[in-house]
C-alpha cells in the first residue's frame, strides 16, 4: 500500500442558507439615486431572477454585489463574508468562487475562446500543468454547449449566441458555487434563448450552482427561475415565485406579468408543461389543435 | 484525510487492484496530485470514489480520464459525483481537443504567402481608397451643397489651431538648437554671422515643414485613424451608408482637406517660430541683436526657400491625412485593430513624408532653387 496524498489549502463549499445577502444597500450617482435601502437574500441552490424596468438598477445591483461598484451605503455579504469594507486579500478568497457572465460576453478579444477560459485558471491555480489546464478549458467550452472547433477560435469569429456561451465557459472555469448572469438571453433568437435557458438549468442542477440572473426575458422567468426579485422604486419590492408575484397587487408587477407579452410567455410555459405530461392521447390531441390554431392562447 | 486530496492503490493480485481516491477532488487541490497521477500504471480494475469528500467538474474529469486510461471501473461514487461524471465524461477526452498545430515549414510558408497576398490586397486597397476619394471629390465639385463646411472647420481647428502651442514650442526650441550648435561650428572659421543664413534657410526650406508634418502625423493622423476606426467598430460608418451619407464625403474628405489646408499655415508658423528662437539665442549668446538677426534674414534667405517649403507642406498634409483615414477605414473585427491601425497610420505617414522630402530636395535643386 502506498500513500501519495498531499496537503493543500482549499475552500469549503458554502453550506449556509444564503450565499448572497444585501442589507440596506444605497447607490447614488451625484443627485441620481439608483438604490435606497435595498435588501435582498439569495438562497443556496436557487435560480433567482432579477427583473425591473430599464434603468431600475439591475446591473448596478449586480456590480455592487461583485464589487465593481462600491456602494454608497449598506452591506454586501457573499458566502457569509462582508465585501463592503474588506481587504483586497479577503475579497480574493471569494472571487474564485463566483463566475460572472457580462452582457456582451466581455471576452478578451486578443485570446482564443480556450485561452479565455484558461485566464482565471492561470490566475488562481498557476500550479496546474499546461496540459491539464488546456484539458479543463476544452471540456468547459464543450460543457457550455460550444462545438469543439470553438476552442481555437477568436471571439470576433463567433456569433452573438456563441460569444455568450464562451463567456459562460469562462465564468464556469473555476467551478464556481455562485453564478452571475447579466441578461444572458438578450439578443439571442428564441431557439438560442431557450437552449441557453435549458443549459443554465442543467448546469445549476449538475453543478449545484446558485444563480443570480438578470433578465428581461419573460420566458426565462417562467421556465427556469425558482424565485424572482422585482426591482422598482429603488428597492426590491418583492421576491417570490412567479405565480405568487402575479397575485400581488402592484401596478408595475401586474403590467409586467399580465401584459400581453407576460401572458404569451405564461401560455407557452403551460403548453410546455402539458407536453411533458403528454401520455394521454386526448392531451396530445388538444396540444396539436392548440399548435395549429393561428392564435396560440391556451 | 479530510483536508487533502489523495489516493491509495491496493493490489489484490492478478490485475485486480483497487485505486481508492480520498479527500477533496477540486480544481484547487488537484494540481499537487497531477504528477503522481500521471505515474500511476495498472493493473487497476476499480477506482473507488467512496472516500472522496468533495468533487467538482475538474475532479470528475480527472477521475474519468484516469478510468479511461487504466480501463478501470468507477465504483462508490456519490450522487453528486455520478451526476458530474455523467455530465463531463460524455464530452470526450481532452487529448483529442489539443489545438492542431502545423509543422514549422508549413507555418513559415503559410505566413509568407499571407504576407505576399496581404501586400497585394494592401496595394489594391490604397488604390481603391484613392479612387473613392477622387470620385467623392468629383461629386462634391458637381454638388457643392453636399460639402460639409462645418466638419471641415471643426477639423481645421483640431488639426491647426489646437496644434499651435506644441508646434510653436517645438520649432522655437529647434531654432535655438540650430543657432547655438551652428555657431559653435561656424566660429571655427570665424563665420559666426553665417548662423543667420543657416537658421533662416534650413528652417524655411526643410525643418519647419518636415517637423510640422511629423508632429501633425503624430497628433492628427493617429486621431483620424482612431476616430474612424472606432466608428467602424461601432457600425457608425455602416449606419451612415444606410442613411445615404457617403463616409468618404462625410468623414474622409473634411479631414484630408483640413490637413492639406492647415499644413502650409502650420509649416510657415513653425519656420517663423524657429527663426525667432534662433534670433533669441543669437541675441544672448552670439551678440547679434535680435532685430539685426531678423533684418539679415531678409537679405540672406532667397524667397524661393519659402516657396520650397510651402509647396511641400500641402503634399505632406495630404499624405498624413490619407494615411490616417485609410488605416481608419481598414479597421474591422476587434478593438485590437484600432491600436494596430493607428500605429500603422503614423509610421507609414512619417516614413512617406521623409522619403518624399528627400525626393523634393533633389527635385528643387535640379530646378535651380538651390
Amino acid at each position: 500500500m502506498e500513500d501519495t496524498g498531499r496537503q493543500l489549502g482549499r475552500h469549503e463549499r458554502y453550506r449556509g442558507e444564503h450565499p448572497v445577502v444585501v442589507k440596506g444597500l444605497a447607490n447614488r450617482f451625484g443627485d441620481h439615486v439608483v438604490h435606497e435601502d435595498l435588501d435582498l437574500e439569495v438562497r443556496r441552490g436557487e435560480i433567482l431572477g432579477v427583473v425591473g424596468g430599464s434603468g431600475s438598477g439591475k446591473s448596478v445591483l449586480m456590480r455592487s454585489i461583485i464589487g465593481l461598484q462600491p456602494p454608497s451605503e449598506g452591506e454586501v455579504e457573499v458566502f457569509g463574508r462582508s465585501l463592503t469594507n474588506a481587504e483586497p486579500d479577503e475579497v480574493l478568497g471569494v472571487r474564485d468562487r463566483w463566475g460572472v457572465l457580462f452582457q456582451g460576453g466581455a471576452l478578451f478579444s486578443t485570446l482564443t475562446v480556450g485561452e479565455n477560459v484558461e485566464v482565471p485558471l492561470k490566475q488562481f491555480y498557476p500550479e496546474l500543468s499546461d496540459k491539464l489546464r488546456k484539458d479543463i478549458a476544452s471540456f468547459k467550452v464543450l460543457l457550455s454547449g460550444l462545438p469543439e472547433e470553438a476552442v481555437n477560435q477568436y471571439p470576433s469569429e463567433l456569433s452573438g449566441g456563441m460569444r455568450k456561451r464562451a463567456g459562460l465557459a469562462r465564468a464556469l472555469a473555476l467551478d464556481p458555487e455562485l453564478l452571475f448572469l447579466d441578461e444572458p438571453t438578450a439578443g439571442l433568437d428564441p431557439i438560442g434563448a431557450a437552449a441557453f435557458d435549458r443549459l443554465t438549468l442543467e448546469l445549476k442542477e449538475t453543478l449545484g450552482l446558485t444563480v443570480f440572473l438578470i433578465t428581461h426575458d419573460l420566458d426565462t422567468l417562467h421556465a427556469i427561475c425558482d424565485r424572482v426579485a422585482v426591482l422598482a422604486d429603488k428597492k426590491v419590492i418583492a421576491v417570490d415565485t412567479v405565480p405568487n408575484l402575479m397575485a400581488l397587487d402592484h401596478e408595475w408587477i401586474q403590467e409586467y406579468f399580465n401584459g400581453p407579452r407576460g401572458r404569451a410567455a405564461l401560455s407557452a410555459q403551460a403548453l410546455e408543461e402539458l407536453r411533458k405530461h403528454m401520455d394521454m392521447p386526448i392531451a396530445a390531441q388538444t396540444l396539436k389543435a392548440l399548435d395549429n390554431a393561428p392564435d396560440r392562447k391556451a | 484525510m479530510d483536508s487533502e486530496a489523495g489516493f491509495t492503490i491496493s493490489d489484490e493480485g492478478e490485475g485486480h487492484g483497487t485505486m481508492a481516491l480520498s479527500g477533496p477532488w477540486l480544481v484547487s487541490s488537484i494540481a499537487a496530485l497531477e504528477r503522481d497521477l500521471a505515474g500511476v500504471e495498472g493493473p487497476v480494475a476499480r477506482i473507488d470514489l467512496s472516500d472522496v469528500s468533495e468533487i467538482d467538474t475538474v475532479g470528475a474529469w480527472v477521475a474519468c480520464d484516469l478510468a479511461e486510461r487504466l480501463e478501470a471501473e468507477v465504483v462508490g461514487a456519490s450522487e453528486r459525483a455520478t451526476r458530474l461524471m455523467e455530465a463531463v465524461c460524455d464530452l470526450g477526452g481532452g487529448m483529442k481537443l489539443a489545438a492542431p498545430r502545423d509543422a514549422v515549414w508549413k507555418r513559415v510558408t503559410a505566413k509568407t504567402g499571407e504576407k505576399v497576398y496581404g501586400a497585394r490586397s494592401g496595394i489594391y486597397g490604397v488604390l481603391g481608397f484613392l479612387g473613392a476619394i477622387l470620385s467623392a471629390t468629383g461629386t462634391l465639385i458637381r454638388h457643392p451643397s453636399r460639402f460639409r463646411g462645418k466638419a471641415l472647420v471643426r477639423q481645421m481647428e483640431l488639426v491647426g489651431v489646437a496644434a499651435l502651442p506644441i508646434v510653436g514650442l517645438m520649432s522655437f526650441l529647434i531654432g535655438i538648437v540650430i543657432a547655438q550648435q551652428g555657431a559653435v561650428q561656424l566660429s571655427q572659421f570665424g563665420a559666426e554671422t553665417l548662423t543667420v543664413n543657416l537658421v533662416g534657410r534650413i528652417t524655411l526650406r526643410e525643418l519647419g515643414v518636415l517637423m510640422t508634418a511629423i508632429m501633425v502625423a503624430g497628433r492628427s493622423g493617429s486621431a483620424f485613424a482612431a476616430q474612424i476606426g472606432t466608428m467602424k467598430l461601432t457600425e457608425e460608418v455602416d449606419a451612415m451608408r444606410t442613411i445615404g451619407i457617403s463616409p468618404v464625403e462625410a468623414l474622409v474628405i473634411p479631414r484630408i482637406l483640413a490637413a492639406i489646408l492647415m499644413m502650409p499655415l502650420l509649416g510657415f508658423y513653425a519656420s517663423v517660430m524657429a527663426i525667432v528662437g534662433g534670433a533669441t539665442i543669437s541675441n544672448f549668446a552670439l551678440g547679434i541683436p535680435f532685430l539685426n538677426f531678423l533684418e539679415r534674414i531678409q537679405d540672406v534667405v532667397p524667397i524661393y526657400d519659402l516657396w520650397v517649403g510651402m509647396i511641400k507642406a500641402p503634399v505632406f498634409g495630404l499624405i498624413v491625412g490619407l494615411a490616417g483615414c485609410y488605416h481608419g477605414m481598414q479597421v474591422k473585427g476587434d478593438s485590437e485593430q484600432v491600436g494596430l491601425r493607428t500605429t500603422l497610420a503614423v509610421v507609414s505617414a512619417i516614413f512617406a513624408v521623409i522619403v518624399l522630402d528627400a525626393f523634393f530636395a533633389v527635385f528643387f535643386t535640379k530646378l535651380g532653387w538651390a
